[in-house]
């Protein structure tokens, strides 16, 4: 993706988020499934950490406790330091970018407008603009792509409009679901990349769920492993790779192919 | 969301021209009109019209409801008020609406139906026109003559060998062949469920051998078909009377008393005479009626009913008949399109909203849906029955069961429709913001809009078939032609209404057709198409 192509000057920013993200203790169940049996974890302003843990683990309901998508049975959810249950949703929500495992662009909708979403439901000028330049960051030249619908896109383009319409209204926090997953290799490769380096630039505080290890330490600041709605281990990459707390996160680890003697960064 | 505007501009296109068309004419200002009524049969249909002259000979404007669907829903008509007067026979009134044995002499019957119908409803029959109109077994003159057949006990020797073709009612009803068999011993070696309008065609052409006729069916004046003989008195005997409603008898006691002139006066021989030249020769109406109330002397001036329409030889071409029939063709259509605009109306003001709100409420949504479908189960002249007590006969209680019928393919597609649309598309709208409204108008409600299109126009191509039937009730139609055309026995009448009717139905599909996808969102491709 490279260095997106410089815009008109809306972009600035503060350069430095303020926005943390904290679950203190948080709680879930469906039915008499316990999704989350007791979750603490602290995202710092600009971090970027990874959860992951097989299926049912409960990495995709912490996620979605974030933006308001999943309320917890129990225990809290801070959002820059705020309760976010007393924090209307929806705002919470637009004010936080989302991308999940199948894009999710209305199909109905050209790229542009699925691009300008956010911008537009935040009533924000000039919505298409934002969209647009989202759209050229993440290396799909709105020029090219405006027009088109999302169904004539190659999978690896529709996700990167799903990224694109995450970040359009410059959000302080990303929370990402398996966003890569159903992408090629070669492809997922590219997205990912893409994806790092857009993190970075635009310095957003992110969440993502992944199931696949190595995309965890590629991307993430810190990994969190959890396991049937527990913590079982949370730090930076190296350190987990060096030190797995558990026999369940060396055996994880063993599958993935990434041994403890392997060095990180 | 945009392009729904249209539905209802659409609806509004099709009500205009036909709202003139609902309204009845001939209302008088001081004396309100007699509102005479008939069932669907030749026989029927005469005796409906002769009161309808003879009291507009009398003074007394009249309009005319003939042909209603059935017993059920003439009598309802009847008993609620929506009509004044109709022919009914003493002995469907003690089976059919009283639910009793029909035994015993004509007399003893007609004081029978007469003192209960007075009691249960007020209605009154007054006194029997002069015939009676019972079963009357028939058979081919040639089958008779081989085989030596003049009574019914002759035929139950030769049952085994023959085919017969009944009407439906005929072969379940205690008085028809159950019980005929048990009396005469009968075994028939095969039978056929016939309409009446079939029947003598089929016999004619040898498909059966012997058929339930009714005495005073015209066709018996042929030469080739011969009655066989009830000699052992079995079938109850079943008189010709007038049936008028309490409302009749209370505001207009001088029409009752004109209805009564022609008590006694119709003798079995001559209407079936009348029969034939209606039924078999395709007489008018209008002129075989007029003919009979001169014969019997209630007519004076052989003028003061004009002919409505010319004797048509049945060997004129189908095209000029149509041709002829062109203005009420139109209107006809005009009304039709009427009923099924109306209805459908309503059916998407209801059943979209409806599909809504069950698919917000998710819980309770396929037991509703479930229930609403109950309805497509009932038979549609059931269904129009039902709607007489409630609606009257007319417009009203058409619209409303058409409307019923067309609830149902609605309120599915529009459920499923809005459920199943895209959910990861649903997800992330919601995930990014969305409110639950903005997702049902972004969303849900574009995304489901083919589907919910594909259910109007199933809804709609039903509703113009079943719209047909809505002549049961008097509410006009391209039905009308079609029930007369079979009471009638008249092929071309029925073709006059079932063709236009069938080419309606085949430009709402095509015309649905495209509005479901200009309704299909651009970048979305529909599967199968």
């Amino acid at each position: 993706m490279g260095t997106p192509p410089e815009s008109d000057g809306r972009v600035a920013r503060p350069p430095l988020p303020s926005f943390a993200l904290e679950a203190r203790d948080v709680q879930k169940r469906f039915g008499e499934v316990v999704a989350l049996a007791g979750v603490s974890l602290r995202v710092a302003p600009g971090e970027c950490v990874a959860l992951v843990g097989e299926s049912g683990s409960g990495k995709t309901t912490l996620l979605r406790a974030f933006n308001r998508m999943v309320v917890p049975d129990a225990g809290a959810i801070l959002l820059g330091g705020r309760d976010a249950s007393g924090l209307d949703p929806v705002r919470v929500r637009r004010e936080t970018g989302y991308v999940q495992q199948e894009g999710g662009l209305l199909p109905h909708w050209t790229v542009l407008r699925n691009a300008a979403m956010v911008p537009w439901l935040l009533g924000m000028e000039d919505a298409e603009a934002w969209g647009g330049e989202a759209l050229d960051r993440v290396g799909l030249p709105q020029d090219h792509f405006a027009a088109r619908w999302p169904r004539e896109l190659s999978g690896g383009q529709r996700q990167r409009v799903a990224i694109a319409r995450a970040v359009a209204a410059r959000p302080e926090v990303i929370l990402l679901d398996e966003p890569f997953g159903a992408l090629d290799a070669i492809t997922r490769a590219e997205v990912r990349d893409g994806f790092g380096s857009l993190r970075r630039e635009l310095r957003m505080t992110t969440v993502l769920v992944t199931h696949d290890l190595h995309e965890a330490v590629e991307l993430a600041d810190r990994v969190a492993v959890l396991r049937e709605g527990r913590l079982e281990q949370v730090a930076e990459p190296g350190r987990l790779l060096s030190a797995p707390a558990s026999p369940y996160v060396a055996a994880l680890l063993a599958r993935a192919r990434l041994g403890a003697g392997r060095a990180e960064e | 969301m945009r392009r729904f505007v249209s539905i209802p501009i659409f609806a509004a296109l099709l009500l205009g021209p036909g709202v003139g068309a609902a309204q009845d004419p001939g209302e008088g200002e001081t004396v309100r009109a007699v509102i005479v009524a008939s069932k669907p049969f030749g026989e029927s249909y005469l005796l409906g019209e002769m009161f309808a002259q003879l009291l507009e000979a009398r003074g007394f404007p009249v309009e005319r409801r003939l042909g209603l669907g059935s017993t059920e829903v003439a009598f309802g008509a009847l008993r609620t008020g929506a009509v004044d007067v109709y022919p009914e026979y003493t002995g469907t009134g003690l089976l059919a609406i009283l639910g009793e044995e029909p035994r015993g002499t004509p007399h003893e019957i007609f004081r029978r139906v007469s003192a209960e119908f007075r009691e249960r409803w007020g209605i009154r029959w007054l006194p029997p026109l002069g015939f009676q109109n019972t079963y009357a077994i028939s058979v081919r003159r040639a089958t008779a003559e081989a085989l030596g057949l003049e009574t019914l006990s002759d035929l139950a020797g030769a049952g085994p060998d023959l085919v017969g073709g009944f009407s439906p009612d005929f072969l379940g009803r205690g008085d028809g062949l159950p019980g005929l068999e048990e009396a005469y011993g009968l075994r028939m070696g095969e039978t056929r469920s016939l309409l009446q309008a079939v029947k003598y065609e089929a016999l004619e052409r040898s498909s059966v051998d012997v058929i339930d006729a009714y005495s005073t069916d015209g066709f018996l004046a042929r030469a080739e078909v011969m009655v066989l003989e009830d000699d052992r008195g079995f079938f109850p005997p079943y008189e010709a009377a007038a049936l008028v409603s309490r409302r009749l008898q209370e505001e207009l006691p001088g029409a009752v008393a004109a209805l009564t002139e022609v008590s006694g006066l119709l003798e079995e021989e001559a209407m079936r005479e009348l029969n034939r030249r209606l039924e078999v020769d395709g007489e008018p109406l209008t002129r075989v009626a007029r003919d009979a109330l001169l014969s019997v002397g209630l007519l004076a001036d052989a003028g003061s009913i004009p002919d409505q329409e010319g004797l048509r030889p049945r060997s004129e071409g189908l095209p000029s008949y149509l041709w002829e029939r062109r203005h009420e063709t139109v209107q006809q259509t005009l009304r039709h399109l009427l009923l099924v605009g109306l209805s459908m109306f309503g059916a998407i003001l209801v059943a979209v909203p409806g599909g809504l709100a069950l698919e917000r409420s998710r819980a309770g949504a396929e037991g509703v849906i479930r229930s609403v479908g109950v309805v497509q189960t009932l038979p549609s002249i059931a269904l129009l029955a039902f709607m007489i007590p409630l609606f009257g006969i007319g417009v009203l209680p058409a619209v409303v069961a058409l409307f019923l019928y067309s609830l149902f393919p609605i309120l599915r597609n529009t459920f499923t429709g809005v459920r199943d649309a895209d959910p990861a598309a649903v997800d992330a709208a919601r995930a990014l913001g969305m409110t639950p409204l903005q997702i049902l108008r972004h969303v849900r409600l574009p995304l489901a809009a083919p589907v919910i299109m594909a259910g109007v126009r199933t809804a709609a191509v039903i509703n113009v078939g079943t719209a047909t039937l809505a002549a049961f009730i008097g509410a006009g139609g391209l039905g009308d032609p079609i029930v007369s055309g079979l009471a009638l026995s008249d092929p071309w009448m029925i073709l006059s209404g079932a063709l236009p009717a069938a080419v309606l139905a085949v430009l709402v599909d095509a015309g649905l057709a495209i509005t479901e996808r200009a309704a299909t969102p651009k970048g979305v491709v529909v599967s199968g198409s």
